[in-house]
C-alpha cells in the first residue's frame, strides 16, 4: 500500500471486502455438521500455505517488512509537525522571516520568544528567535500563520538530547547557508495549497 | 535382534550415550530457539535476530549468558523446596525418555579412530522392550513440571496454569495411548527398534499408510504433549500472563524451556520412527541422513503451525480430545483389529 492510499480517509473509496461468514450452528445436528465439514475441508492447511507463502515472499520475494531503524529510515508524511524548520529565499539566500511576530503571538504554548531591531539600513532584522521545545506542543500553528513560508515544521522528528537548546535557537532551525541548494519548498502544514495561483486576484490599483 | 542381552551393551558405552545425549539435545535445544525465532520471523515477513554474530546465530550465547546470570528469584510465599525442583523434573524427565529413543542405525566406529575403533555401537541408550511406554510415560511424568511449579509459586497465575496443565494432561493423554495402540497390534512389539525394522524397505511399508488416523491422532496428541500451539494453554501469554513459569527466572526458567524443547525432539522422533519408516535406508539415501530429514520436517511442522494458527481455549481442547479425537482412536483401534482378525 503506497502512502497515498494509506493516507486516503475516504470511506467508501477503498475496496473493501466482506468476509462470508456462515452462521453459528444451533442444534447440535448442525454443530456436528460443521465439525465434519471442517475437518474435511481442510482450512487449516490453507492457513499453513499463507504462512508458508509468506516466508517465500520474505526471503526470495524481497518482501521482508523489517526497517532496520537507526541504519534506515522510513519518509514520514509532509503532514507530520516534527521540529521547526527556518527557510531562506532562494535568491538571496537571506532568512525569510520578516519579524512580524506573528508566530510568536498565536503560540497557544507562549514558546516562541522574538525581538526585533533596526540593522544599519534601517531594515527590519530578527535579533533573538528561540522557540522552547519543552513548551511547543507542535501544534503547527506558527507554521499556519507565517506570511513568508518562514516557519515550517521540518522532518528532524529524533528530538532525544542532551539540551533542549540543541534544537531551539534560530541558528539551528535556519537552513545552513551552503546547503541552500537542498532546501526544499514545505508541502507540509501551512503550506501554500496546490491551487493557490488560482485564488490570486488581481488588487486593483486604480480607481 | 533381542537387543537386552546384546555383550555391546556395556555400562561405559552407555554412560558415554548418555552424556552425549545429554550434550546433544541441549545444544540442539538451545538451537531450536533461535531456529524457532527465525523462522516464525520470516513467516511474519520479520528479520529475527540479526545483530549479535553472524545472521544473529550467537544470539543463542547471548540469551545463554542472560539466563545464567540472570537473579534466581524464589516468590516470598513459595514453597521453596518444590519451587526449586519443578523445573528440573520437567527437565530430567525430557532427557530421560530420550534413552530408550533410537535415532541412528547402529554403526561400527570405524578403525582408524583410536582406542574405541571397530566397536560396534548400537544407537540407543537404553534398548527395553517397553520402550514407547517408557517414552510416553516419562514425558507424561515431566508435566508433573509445570504442574508443581504453578501450585508452588503463590501465584494466580501459576495456580490457572497448572490447573490448565491438569486438564490438558487429562485430556490429551488419553488420546496418546490409544492412538499408538493400533500401530502397536500391527508390529506387535512396544520397542521401538522392532517398529523401525517393522518398516524396512520401500516407503510403502511405512506405518502411515496403513494407519493415517493413528498418525494425524498422535501428530495432535504430541503438539498437546509437548503444549506447543496450538495447545500452549499452559503459559499462553495473552490469558494467564506465562502460567506456570510467571514467577521463574534465569536459569530454572531456562530448565523449563530445555525441557520443551527436548520434547518437542522426542516427539518429531516418535512420529519419524513410528509412522514415517526410521532410520532405514530409503532407496540410495543412508537412514541416518533421512531420519535427521523426518525430524527436522517435524521440528519445523511444529513451528510452522504455531506461526499459522491460533490457539484454543481449554474447554475446546477437552472438547476435541475427549469428544473427537478419543472415539476416532477407539473406532481406529477396532477396525484395525478386526482387518487383522480376517
Ligand atoms: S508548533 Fe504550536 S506550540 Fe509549537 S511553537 Fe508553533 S505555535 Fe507554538
Ligand atoms: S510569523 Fe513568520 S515571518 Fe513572522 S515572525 Fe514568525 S517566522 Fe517570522
Amino acid at each position: 500500500m503506497s502512502l497515498e492510499e494509506f493516507k486516503n480517509r475516504n470511506v467508501g473509496e477503498q475496496s473493501y471486502r466482506m468476509l462470508d461468514l456462515e452462521h453459528t450452528p444451533e442444534t447440535g445436528l448442525g454443530k456436528f455438521g460443521q465439525v465434519a465439514k471442517r475437518t474435511v475441508k481442510g482450512e487449516l492447511f490453507v492457513g499453513l500455505w499463507v504462512t508458508l507463502r509468506e516466508m517465500k515472499n520474505a526471503l526470495f520475494g524481497g518482501k521482508m517488512h523489517t526497517i532496520k531503524y537507526p541504519l534506515e529510515k522510513l519518509p514520514i508524511s509532509p503532514r507530520y509537525r516534527a521540529i521547526h524548520d527556518m527557510l531562506r529565499l532562494l535568491e538571496s539566500g537571506h532568512y525569510r522571516c520578516i519579524g512580524c511576530g506573528l508566530c510568536e503571538k498565536i503560540c497557544i504554548s507562549d514558546c516562541i520568544k522574538m525581538d526585533t531591531r533596526y540593522d544599519e539600513n534601517q531594515r527590519k532584522e530578527v535579533s533573538e528567535y528561540t522557540i522552547n521545545f519543552g513548551r511547543c506542543i507542535f501544534c503547527g500553528y506558527c507554521a499556519e500563520v507565517c506570511p513568508e513560508l518562514a516557519i515550517v515544521h521540518g522532518g528532524r522528528y529524533e528530538t532525544a538530547s542532551e539540551q533542549r537548546a540543541s534544537f531551539s535557537l534560530f541558528e539551528d532551525m535556519l537552513t545552513p547557508i551552503d546547503a541552500l541548494k537542498q532546501q526544499k519548498e514545505f508541502d507540509g502544514f501551512g503550506a501554500v495549497s496546490p491551487n493557490a495561483d488560482e485564488n490570486i486576484k488581481k488588487t486593483p490599483l486604480a480607481y | 535382534m533381542d537387543a537386552t542381552v546384546l555383550p555391546e551393551v556395556t555400562s561405559l558405552g552407555v554412560v558415554i550415550k548418555a552424556i552425549i545425549i545429554l550434550t546433544i539435545i541441549s545444544a540442539i535445544a538451545g538451537f531450536g530457539t533461535y531456529i524457532e525465532r527465525k523462522i516464525l520471523a520470516f513467516m511474519q515477513r520479520r528479520l529475527g535476530p540479526t545483530h549479535v554474530g553472524p545472521f544473529g546465530l550467537l544470539q543463542i550465547a547471548a540469551d545463554g549468558i542472560k539466563l545464567f546470570t540472570q537473579e534466581d528469584i524464589i516468590p516470598q510465599n513459595a514453597n521453596k523446596l518444590i519451587f526449586q525442583i519443578a523445573p528440573a523434573i520437567t527437565a530430567a524427565t525430557a532427557f530421560i525418555a530420550l534413552a530408550s529413543v533410537p535415532v541412528f542405525p547402529d554403526f561400527i566406529i570405524p578403525e582408524f579412530i583410536p582406542i574405541l575403533g571397530g566397536t560396534f555401537v548400537p544407537s540407543i541408550a537404553a534398548d527395553i522392550n517397553v520402550g514407547i511406554l517408557f517414552v510416553l510415560g516419562m514425558m507424561a511424568a515431566g508435566l508433573y513440571g509445570p504442574l508443581l511449579a504453578g501450585m508452588a509459586q503463590a501465584n494466580k497465575w501459576g495456580i490457572i496454569g497448572s490447573a490448565r496443565t491438569a486438564i490438558q494432561f487429562l485430556s490429551y493423554e488419553v488420546v496418546t495411548g490409544l492412538s499408538i495402540l493400533a500401530p502397536i497390534m500391527l508390529v506387535g512389539s512396544l520397542s521401538l527398534v522392532d517398529f523401525n525394522e517393522y518398516q524396512a524397505g520401500e516407503f510403502t511399508e511405512w506405518l502411515i499408510w496403513q494407519q493415517p488416523v493413528a498418525f494425524v491422532l498422535f501428530l495432535i496428541a504430541g503438539f498437546a504433549e509437548t503444549n506447543r500451539t496450538p495447545f500452549d494453554l499452559l503459559e499462553h501469554e495473552a490469558e494467564v500472563i506465562s502460567g506456570y513459569a510467571t514467577e521463574y527466572s534465569g536459569m530454572r526458567w531456562g530448565m523449563f524451556f530445555i525441557g520443551e524443547y527436548a520434547n518437542m525432539i522426542t516427539v518429531a522422533i516418535l512420529a519419524s520412527v513410528m509412522f514415517l519408516g526410521g532410520y532405514n535406508d530409503l532407496g540410495f539415501i543412508a537412514g541416518w541422513f533421512i531420519i535427521i530429514l523426518k525430524i527436522s520436517f517435524f521440528f519445523f511442522l511444529m513451528l510452522w503451525v504455531r506461526a499459522s494458527w491460533p490457539h484454543i481455549r481449554p474447554d475446546q481442547l477437552m472438547w476435541l480430545c475427549w469428544k473427537v479425537l478419543m472415539p476416532l482412536a477407539l473406532v481406529n483401534i477396532l477396525i484395525t483389529a478386526i482387518v487383522m482378525m480376517i
